[in-house]
């Protein structure tokens, strides 16, 4: 077995730089990294690329990243629910590239996967498609979108192996499984970490050769955004 | 004329048996409110869950189980979970059988806008563009006319386009309408609204063939 493991955050995130591009696995904020970016946070790197679905709310996920003033460019596919990044987008303080949620994922996917590019037709005959090689297949019109190249990939797991096996629970899965392998160092955050041999093989979602640092984090939060219930 | 609820309720009746189904946020997430209990149907949000259920009991929240509109639900007997690509090769593979959503405008030649107003709104296209670029069945669900009263079924778009050429149908507070070769061909008119009253709050070309039904909502 190779062993994945580091003592905490920091260590797990030794390397990080000002400039880097990084992933960061959650959906709204739903299977976000906390522990990771919290330790962005305090590292304070500047400059930098966030590939992430959504860009948090005002002051939790990666709003405070957006507060703090380190992102230079976000690539999402929705972030209706921050005021700070409206803000700072639409007075050009930050960069802004909007992609489809599905060409997102798969841009994902293929970094991960080692494909350079892939053709698709979300975005077809939109702002989307842009500068971008138009073909047609079987009489319809696709888009090449290219493979995301990060530096870090910072996913979020249920539980995970000291193998850096990982199992997601729920729709905190979202974008986690496809960050992982598709940068240089995918570093896992997971609410348990177990011994080898105490997870399932065939339960497993995300096979540890797709990561290179694991650690149990601490103190979740896993805020609600939007607490929706009905009555008994 | 119909209220959102009513919109909902006359696009339930477009779901099939056997049908998976992706809905939008607004009306399109009442839709699943109105389907006909007698039919198998299985909904699909985009952010990683099949056999999504209505809203969780209050005090059985569960923060890893959300909808595409970050809405705490609850998953059905028979529900699955899965990743975000897994997710879109659910609808770019069209494995996805009908697509309800909203729309700020829409073009008599099927174009869609739904997702920017110009230095106004940032909010993004989320899963929007795959959806529309991909499903074969598209429903769109919206009120017939802007706050400001004007039209939003055009001749042309006039906001960024979500996607070309896709619409398919259309459901209003006033009308059932599919998209053709030439305009909006009206269906359906809603309770106590007239052919004119239609003719009035649409830009773009209105085809009118013979009596047109009122809806059975």
């Amino acid at each position: 077995m190779i062993r994945k493991t580091v003592a905490n955050v920091t260590d797990a995130l030794a390397g990080v730089k000002d400039g880097m591009t990084f992933m960061l696995g959650g959906f709204g904020l739903c299977g976000i990294p906390e522990n990771a970016i919290s330790e962005l946070v305090k590292l304070g790197v500047k400059d930098i690329t966030c590939i992430s679905n959504n860009a948090g709310v005002d002051d939790f996920g990666l709003g405070l990243l957006l507060q703090q003033h380190q992102i230079k460019k976000m690539i999402s596919s929705y972030v209706g629910e921050n005021d700070e990044f409206e803000r700072q987008m639409l007075s050009g303080e930050l960069e802004v590239e909007l992609t489809p949620q599905g060409t997102l994922a798969e841009k994902c996917r293929a970094a991960q996967a080692g494909f350079p590019a892939f053709f698709t037709p979300a975005g077809y005959g939109t702002e989307v498609a842009e500068g971008k090689e138009v073909r047609e297949f079987d009489g319809k019109m696709y888009i090449l979108e290219e493979a995301f190249k990060a530096d870090f990939a910072f996913v979020k797991a249920w539980k995970g192996d000291v193998a850096g096996n990982l199992i997601f629970k729920g729709t905190a899965r979202n974008f986690n499984p496809c960050m992982c392998g598709a940068a240089k160092i995918t570093v896992a955050e997971v609410e348990e970490l177990v011994p080898e041999g105490e997870l399932d093989p065939n339960q497993i979602h995300i096979p540890g050769i797709f990561v290179q640092r694991i650690f149990e984090g601490k103190d979740y939060e896993k805020r609600i955004e939007q607490r929706t219930v009905r009555q008994k | 004329m119909l209220d959102k609820n009513g919109i909902a309720k006359r696009i339930a009746q477009e779901v099939e048996d056997g049908y998976y189904v992706n809905l939008g946020i607004g009306i399109p997430t009442l839709v699943a409110n109105y389907v006909r209990e007698d039919i198998s149907v299985e909904f699909q949000s985009e952010n990683g869950i099949l056999g999504m259920g209505p809203f969780p009991f209050e005090g059985e929240e569960d923060a890893d189980l959300i909808n595409a509109g970050k809405q705490t639900i609850t998953a059905l007997p028979g529900a699955s979970y899965f990743d975000s690509a897994t997710s879109f090769a659910m609808i770019r593979g069209k494995h996805v059988d009908l697509t309800i959503l909203g729309a700020m405008e829409v073009a008599e030649n099927g174009d869609i806008a739904n997702w920017k107003i110009p230095g106004k709104m940032v909010k993004g296209m989320g899963g929007a563009m795959d959806l529309v670029a991909s499903a074969e069945n598209i429903i769109v669900a919206m009120m017939h006319t802007n706050r400001a009263g004007e039209s939003k079924l055009l001749k042309k778009c006039s906001l960024p386009l979500t996607g070309v050429g896709c619409v398919k149908k259309i459901v209003t507070n006033l009308a059932v309408l599919e998209v053709v070769e030439g305009g909006f061909l009206l269906l359906e008119r809603a309770p106590g609204v007239t052919v004119d009253e239609i003719k009035t709050a649409t830009e773009g070309n209105l085809i009118i063939k013979g009596e047109v039904i009122e809806m059975n909502v």
